[in-house]
């Protein structure tokens, strides 16, 4: 569907309203449920067998003895699901090879990590599904692994796949390695940049391997109806995606495939994929039996998401009064065992803030005999931002420049043409930055041992396919139907947009995520994507249905459909001359209201024409990228390298702010993410490639008692494109803390660690070093 | 999976007999520590004894001869106890330290001494508040000191069908207190790096007679430290004498690195806990008087 | 394993009589999610990190992945399913609602039993005591800012002080 070009809407009465969510009181009742919640008739209960080498060769798998055990009814693996061959995932969020995602699900023929997948068996207990899974003798030779991406990229490293040639180099390398993207983009002349600047500043900044940290683990529930058709109950980000990854790494036809979204525990980008889905759709049509696969937070640990880990080294040129010359990043990414990092955005994005003639920018991709990386908010943009930004202070510092007055130097603004793409639209940067410095929180005194950071950092948010139902009930209630799992209250955001265009109570708009055979496709919800493009598609559909309402109401009056307008929930027949003569004398006019509500209309449906129903579809090719500044103060305790996070404000450009709760949630939320990847969240691989740290004890989330109130300042520049001026607002706030914290405790404690999460032992040691 | 059996004995005599009869019995009190080593394998007992229906497990008196405080009483229930909390803070809140609220609920104190942990929060703290444990067992009831009731990680001296009944903490000198500190990267939830438990008793004019510091997380156990309680008595606590302590402490240390700090770091953390729960405790001495 | 044979308890939950059959290992959290389909009461981590898991057993804030379900025999379980009385939100899932403080709402049960077990043993927390108390309610989505607003504020409709 094409997207019109109109005026973006600025006067709203029920956007940027804070109703309660029409899922909430589901939620604090308990009654929601989630993955793990759905229990069936007969349920079978499936369990993974994991792998115990960080790299080894399958040789056998052998399930006799596990099948020995009463109540083992069905198991898997590998040989179960077609060779995934040469081709690309349909559906994915990056474009990815079927070959690099089957082998998550079930490992064919070698095992790249510790804890991968190789076998599944389902039985009718949990406990006895585990009991048999250490029943499942596997036969491995075991090969040396990598675990460090310096150690991967020699000569001598062992060979994950043979069959990896390096993507992004003239020519392509003819022997295959560890390292599977090496490309670099450059905009202007970087020597004469850095000719021309009066203070250089170079680093090479570490950021760890972290998880997304959702405390809900993955679960499924999968049946069949012993004709082929299964269906799917899970907690994911799209179970479109799903649908389509499930059929793709299985063989069952898409068509035969139902999923149902359940409530989702949080993902950050780490649930759009798969990993029990596809087997649990296995067991289940081996066994003629529903299964249901929990994944424990051990495994949550060990075998999904991990975010990459990066290493960029960061050049900055600039001049005397500030003006910024020369930008180079080079950023090495580990990707795990499979390629799948955010390589891309981490090396298109690094700088996007700032306006520089001269910019280079160099991303790699090295894989380790790790988990397989996944998605996580704003995928690569933190790891990279982080070290421009703590650049970007550190050119202030040389300069004895304010921060904030050398990023409003330098700050892009509508007109700039980006490292990666076409010029920016009207843009909230350097509004952003303006509100920061006015903050009573910038101006705020410091005493000994406390710092201050700044950053600012910018996200590309997406658009994507998107599908909105409107159905109207007899009442005038309208049920709104999307495809896009709620992960953060978006049902709220649905309500608001259809009531606005209705000019309705939001409290009489009830919306559903629903399955993927009850509404059109609906990319997965990322990207920051959903407010936007599933938002936009509501607003279509409600479009629309005011359109047939009006109808409606024109033919009940006999009227033009032209003279009719809606407004706050009524169609309206035009007082005027014209009208008013057109009418006269006719019977339908005489005994015809000039009002009509919705209820009114809705109620008479059937004899004007049948059922009141909406649908639209879209391509959003209308997102706007979003921009974030954030201000730290952090105090260090001189003896312990303890660091406690004083205070915070985000300020963010929302675009327009639909259910600002919401958003200020969002901005909290990735503020406080980026401070525990900033001072306590790593994976910790011990030689073996065992992790070390797989559970909630030692992988070590932010806690309530960590935290001061993360303060927020919505900035509203509307999104030309977008009918309502939306913008995403989900991702964008995990990329400024990690550069605003490690830039005040660095402050606070006189040192420049540049070497993340900024642990007690490495700050006090640097301490004790200066 | 080899079948469990789960018994709640309600007399001591009973717990002996189901400890008896089982060569791979484990006790369960709090479950704080027994159910998540279940959970990830680490343990799989055959025969698991709930002693929270017993008595003597279960009680909680302060008296003329001080606390006896039953093994199995969770930490929620000592912290709730306003006199004990005065008598012994620093004991108050080492158990206060033990996990989370909802670990408050069941973790005891009896557990989190015989789970033996080097870095066992409440250890330090009835080390220098000189606890003793009182055990029944096949062969009678004995009495052990608390510093020599854990022999190393995960070891402590119960014998087969031993079980730890009781604690008795005697009651504080006048013009006595305690502190306890430990370390950790976040506020809470997690395991200490290093801990320290200082107790103390002045004179009139704020001259230390007595001290006893014990240390943990930087060792096989917990730890007396007699070198740093001789730098302290005597002394006002002035920086001087606080800092011999610390170096005392931090001497006396012997950590590992892992992935919750390193060996260097525990050591030189260890004596400014050491420093800092001295001055608290002497703090404390002063207010009430 | 499969013929283990399995223990009878009788219980009480959220002031109702229960009984039910479980495996002496099962863990409360299981058996109320899974025997008696009571899936309010979520699993994060089943190893006491996470407090999604949380109940009030005999009046005593718990895990209920660390409590053996054959230890509920003759006790009192309270779970996010008995909070709301008579079809009326308690003041706590009202205000956690207003201030929009959950996001993808899975540790919320935890939060709200939480949360009840403090502001009746402390009606007047300050905010760094309700941080402190829930210190062992991980919340991933929120940064807490709106979940501590909430409890404080609920506080003071239980104290009487604001309007419900």
């Amino acid at each position: 569907m094409n997207q019109q070009v109109k005026p973006v809407k600025t006067d709203f009465k029920y956007v940027g309203t804070r109703p309660i969510r029409p899922d909430g009181p589901d939620k604090v009742t308990g009654r929601a449920k989630y993955g793990a919640d759905l229990n069936l008739p007969g349920m079978l209960f499936g369990h993974i067998v994991r792998s115990p080498h960080a790299h080894a060769r399958i040789k056998s798998i052998d399930f006799t003895e596990a099948l020995k055990l009463p109540g083992v009814l069905a198991t898997m693996c590998a040989d179960d699901l077609p060779d995934p061959g040469d081709r690309i995932l349909p559906g994915a969020e990056i474009e990815m090879k079927l070959k690099d995602i089957s082998p998550i699900i079930m490992a064919r023929d070698k095992v790249l990590f510790h804890a991968q997948a190789v076998a599944a068996v389902a039985a009718t207990s949990a406990s006895l599904a585990a009991e048999a899974a250490k029943l499942v003798r596997v036969e491995y030779e075991v090969l040396p692994h990598v675990l460090d991406v310096h150690a991967a990229m020699r000569d001598d490293a062992p060979l994950l796949h043979n069959d990896m040639f390096t993507q992004g180099m003239n020519p392509p390398p003819t022997t295959p390695s560890n390292l599977s993207v090496d490309f670099t983009m450059d905009m202007g002349d970087l020597a004469a940049g850095f000719a021309e600047a009066d203070v250089v500043v170079e680093r090479t900044y570490r950021v760890p391997m972290c998880h997304q940290g959702y405390i809900e683990p993955h679960a499924a529930v999968a049946r069949t109806d012993g004709n082929g058709r299964v269906e799917i109950w899970c907690c994911t980000q799209g179970h479109f995606m799903v649908r389509s990854m499930t059929a793709e790494i299985t063989g069952i036809e898409l068509g035969k495939i139902k999923v149902i979204a359940s409530e989702i525990g949080g993902g950050f980008g780490g649930k759009t994929t798969v990993y029990g889905e596809p087997v649990a759709a296995v067991l289940a049509l081996k066994s003629g039996r529903p299964v249901k696969i929990v994944m424990s937070r051990e495994e949550v640990f060990r075998a999904t998401g991990p975010v990459s880990s990066a290493e960029t080294r960061v050049r900055i040129g600039a001049k005397n009064d500030g003006t910024i010359t020369a930008i180079e990043t080079d950023i090495l990414m580990e990707s795990g065992a499979y390629s799948s990092s955010p390589i891309m955005p981490s090396t298109m994005f690094a700088a996007a803030c700032y306006r520089c003639a001269n910019m280079r920018s160099r991303g790699r991709e090295v894989l380790t005999n790790k988990a397989k990386v996944w998605a996580y908010r704003a995928p690569g943009a933190p790891q990279s931002i982080m070290a421009v930004e703590c650049a970007i202070n550190e050119v202030a510092e040389r300069l004895g420049m304010d921060p904030i007055d050398l990023r409003l130097k330098n700050a892009v603004e509508e007109g700039d043409v980006p490292l990666f793409g076409l010029p920016f639209l009207a843009i909230g940067l350097k509004k952003a930055l303006q509100e920061a410095k006015n903050h009573p929180h910038y101006r705020a005194p410091l005493q000994a041992n406390q710092g201050r950071g700044v950053a600012a950092a910018f996200w590309i948010n997406a658009g994507m396919q998107s599908s909105a139902t409107i159905n109207v009930a007899a009442d005038g209630s309208l049920h709104v139907l999307t495809g896009n799992p709620d992960i953060g209250g978006s049902r709220a955001s649905m309500a608001l947009l259809a009531a606005e265009v209705l000019g309705i109570p939001v409290e009489t708009v009830h919306p559903s995520v629903v399955d993927t055979d009850s509404v059109g496709y609906c990319d997965t919800t990322g990207g920051s994507r959903t407010t936007l493009a599933t938002g936009g598609a509501v607003i279509q559909a409600a479009e629309m249905l005011v359109a047939e309402l009006c109808k409606r109401a024109a033919a009940i009056w006999n009227v033009n459909f032209d003279d009719v307008e809606w407004s706050d929930g009524k169609a309206i027949a035009r007082i005027g001359a014209d009208l008013e003569n057109l009418m006269e004398g006719t019977a339908a006019a005489a005994s015809a209201p000039k009002v009509l509500t919705l209820a009114e209309l809705a109620a008479m449906a059937g004899a004007t024409g049948g059922p009141l129903c909406a649908v639209a579809t879209l391509h959003a090719h209308n997102a706007q990228p979003a921009f974030a500044v954030n201000i730290c103060d952090a105090a260090v305790d001189r003896e312990t390298g303890k660091v406690d996070i004083l205070r915070y404000t985000c300020i963010q450009d929302a675009g327009k702010a639909v259910h600002p709760a919401y958003v200020e949630g969002q901005m909290q939320g990735g503020a406080v993410q980026g401070i525990g990847w900033a001072l306590n969240e790593e994976y910790i691989y011990n030689e073996k490639g065992e992790l070390d740290n797989a559970g909630f004890l030692d992988y070590r989330i932010p806690v309530a008692s960590d935290l001061p109130m993360i303060d927020t300042v919505i900035v509203e520049v509307p999104n030309p494109l977008h009918p309502f001026g939306i913008r995403g607002v989900g991702e964008v706030p995990i990329c400024p803390p990690m550069p605003a914290v490690v830039t005040a405790v660095n402050q606070a404690a006189g040192v420049r660690v540049c070497d993340l999460p900024l642990t007690p032992p490495k700050l006090l040691a640097a301490i004790d070093a200066a | 999976m080899p079948s469990v059996q789960y018994e709640a004995p309600t007399s001591l005599a009973q717990a002996a007999q189901s400890l008896h009869g089982s060569s791979d019995a484990k006790i369960l009190a709090g479950g704080t520590d027994l159910l998540v080593q279940m959970k990830l394998g680490i343990r799989q007992p055959a025969l698991i004894v709930d002693i929270k229906h017993i008595p003597e497990l279960m009680e909680l008196t302060l008296g003329d001869r001080g606390l006896h405080l039953g093994a199995a009483v969770p930490g929620a229930i000592v912290s709730a106890h306003a006199k004990v909390g005065n008598m012994y803070p620093g004991l108050v809140e080492a158990f206060a330290l033990i996990g989370s609220s909802q670990i408050q609920g069941r973790c005891s104190a009896g557990g989190n001494l015989c789970n033996a942990s080097p870095a066992a929060d409440s250890v330090p703290a009835l080390m220098v508040n000189r606890a003793s444990c009182n055990i029944v067992g096949p062969k009678g009831t004995r009495t052990v000191a608390v510093e020599h009731f854990n022999t190393g990680p995960g070891k402590n001296c119960l014998e087969n069908g031993e079980i730890l009944v009781s604690m008795d903490i005697p009651l504080p000198a006048p013009r006595s207190s305690d502190a306890y500190l430990r370390f950790i990267p976040r506020t809470e939830m997690d395991i200490a790096v290093a801990g320290a438990a200082v107790a103390l008793s002045l004179d009139a004019s704020g001259v230390c007679t007595a001290a006893i510091v014990a240390i943990g997380a930087v060792a096989p156990t917990a730890l007396l430290v007699p070198a740093a309680a001789v730098a302290l008595i005597g002394t006002t606590l002035d920086d001087a004498a606080l800092h011999k302590a610390a170096a005392a402490a931090s001497a006396a240390s012997s950590p590992i690195s892992d992935k919750r700090g390193t060996a260097e770091y525990r050591r030189k953390v260890v004596g400014v806990l050491v420093r800092r729960a001295a001055a608290i405790a002497k703090a404390r001495i002063e207010a009430k008087v | 394993m499969s013929t283990q044979k399995k223990t009878h308890v009788s219980t009480t939950i959220n002031g109702e009589p229960c009984e039910f059959l479980c495996e002496p290992q099962q863990i409360l959290s299981d058996v109320l999610r899974t025997n008696l389909n009571m899936t309010g009461t979520k699993e994060g981590c089943t190893t006491g990190d996470c407090g999604a898991c949380s109940v009030i057993l005999d009046g005593a804030l718990v895990c209920s992945c660390l409590v053996l379900a054959v230890e509920a025999e003759n006790r009192s379980i309270e779970t996010i399913e008995g909070i709301a009385e008579d079809g009326k939100l308690h003041p706590i899932q009202q205000k956690l609602l207003e201030h929009a403080a959950l996001q993808c709402g899975i540790c919320t049960p935890g939060v709200v039993i939480a949360s009840k077990v403090l502001l009746e043993k402390n009606p007047d927390p300050s905010e760094e005591q309700v941080r402190y108390w829930l210190a062992g309610n991980l919340c991933r989505c929120t940064g807490y800012d709106k979940i501590i607003r909430a409890v404080l504020d609920a506080g003071a409709v239980m104290r009487g002080e604001a309007r419900s």
